[in-house]
């Protein structure tokens, strides 16, 4: 249930972020990461932002989700 | 990666030590990437890993759940649930089930979904069930205090809210259960950080290394344990560093406490653990589900044969129960570990019950 997948952040208005990952765009609420700014990476659990992570880290992060995703849907 | 992977297991059979290392991975999410990957193939087979109460859904008690489906019945509501919520089984019945008798029951992605549905529909009285550890519980406090500063007040949420390091302590005095070690959640360390973890390496002499989620990341994490197990020393250390920091979140770790306070909680199968819970705070008292809307006490009880309660504290694995993959499968789950997808007895029967 802890599960939180890695995203980037392209427009942010007050507390609500467009975040990018894996090419869909989302809304979340980035009240609990007030640092984060736009092209900051994020990680996202339950449409919240709950840690600001390294953009080399998110990358890495992504491909592991691409695989996990990908096995998922098979 | 496979020769990472090599390395790792090199390391692992280069520290391995004469007697057996029982580490308890915490998080449903390690549970199921241990099983995912085979990684209790791959590890020296002196080091066991075992399951613990890390599922929030699995330690959820039989008798919140009769409570919720209670509340649903008694009262003209809407609950909103996590998805992974949805099927557990209460004395006799569940969500699932109640749903299809027509009440009202949602499922949610994220709480402040539930709050702008709340918002759009005031002729509704939306009720959010507020289950999870510290990952989820900075959500349900920033969702709170937006509820009470805009002034919401059709807005409620059932807390089963749970601590994760206090429940990590009554596993250590409990005689049944051999712990010699904790890979700890990465993500609910996302939000805490190292330091709450430090009493178990000082007080009970245990390592603790809070781990990531990939294959990878926990083989080196079991890498750091043996380590430790083989020098003789007990500390908390981060592996998975790239999310984690030693004073963790604190904007979401303030945010917890201005909406809660600490108190008491029960666990399937662990019962009542001293200030392992949270309550609302007075101030947000108004937004109380349980206060709100009240029901009667009920006579709630877990299913007759059901192990989850020994799965759950590390005592039993889920193949030593008899009701795992003769009675109990995910298409007709008994116990709260075979229906969760973060679930001990899920992983082991979607991965590994051949193995064994």
């Amino acid at each position: 249930m802890c599960l939180a997948i890695p995203a980037k952040i392209i427009k942010i208005n007050k507390n609500i972020a467009e975040v990018e990952s894996f090419g869909v765009k989302k809304e979340v609420d980035i009240s609990l990461t007030p640092d984060a700014g736009v092209g900051n990476f994020v990680i996202v659990h339950a449409g919240f932002a709950i840690q600001i992570i390294d953009e080399e880290d998110a990358q890495a992060a992504q491909s592991y989700w691409k695989e996990y995703l990908g096995e998922k849907e098979n | 990666m496979k020769k990472k992977i090599k390395e790792l297991v090199e390391f692992l059979n280069k520290n391995k030590t004469d007697h057996k290392i029982n580490i308890m991975e915490v998080c449903g999410t390690h549970t199921m990437a241990i099983s995912r990957y085979g990684l209790r193939q791959l590890i020296p087979e002196n080091i066991n890993l075992i399951s613990g109460p890390g599922c929030p859904v699995c330690v959820t008690s039989a008798s919140d759940i009769d409570l919720i489906i209670e509340i649903s019945r008694q009262y003209d509501v809407s609950v909103f649930t996590f998805g992974d919520m949805f099927r557990v089984p209460g004395t006799e019945s569940s969500l699932y089930n109640e749903r299809s008798r027509g009440r009202d029951i949602k499922i949610c992605y994220s709480p402040a979904d539930v709050l702008n549905f709340a918002k759009n529909n005031p002729d509704k009285k939306v009720i959010f069930i507020a289950i999870g550890f510290e990952t989820t519980i900075p959500l349900t406090s920033v969702i709170v205090k937006r509820a009470y500063k805009e002034n919401i007040d059709n807005f409620f949420i059932y807390n089963i809210h749970k601590l994760v390091p206090e429940a990590l302590e009554l596993l250590l005095v409990d005689k049944e259960v051999k712990i010699d070690a904790f890979l700890c959640p990465g993500h609910v360390s996302a939000i805490i950080g190292s330091k709450p973890y430090l009493f178990i390496a000082r007080d009970y002499h245990i390592p603790c290394v809070i781990s990531g989620f990939e294959p990878l990341d926990i083989l080196e994490s079991i890498g750091m344990i043996a380590k430790q197990v083989k020098e003789g020393r007990s500390k908390v250390e981060i592996q998975y560093k790239r999310v984690v920091r030693e004073e963790g979140n604190p904007t979401a770790v303030k945010s917890i406490y201005e909406v809660f306070e600490k108190s008491d909680s029960t666990w399937r199968g662990l019962g009542n653990i001293p200030e392992s819970g949270l309550k609302l705070k007075e101030k947000f008292l108004k937004f109380d589900a349980k206060s709100n809307f009240p029901v009667k006490e009920i006579n709630s009880s877990e299913p007759p044969g059901c192990e989850c309660g020994n799965v759950l504290k590390g005592i039993k694995k889920p193949t030593e129960c008899r009701l795992f993959s003769k009675i109990c499968k995910p298409e007709n789950p008994i116990g709260p570990c075979m229906i969760s997808s973060e679930g001990s007895c899920a992983a082991y029967y979607k991965y590994e019950k051949f193995k064994i």
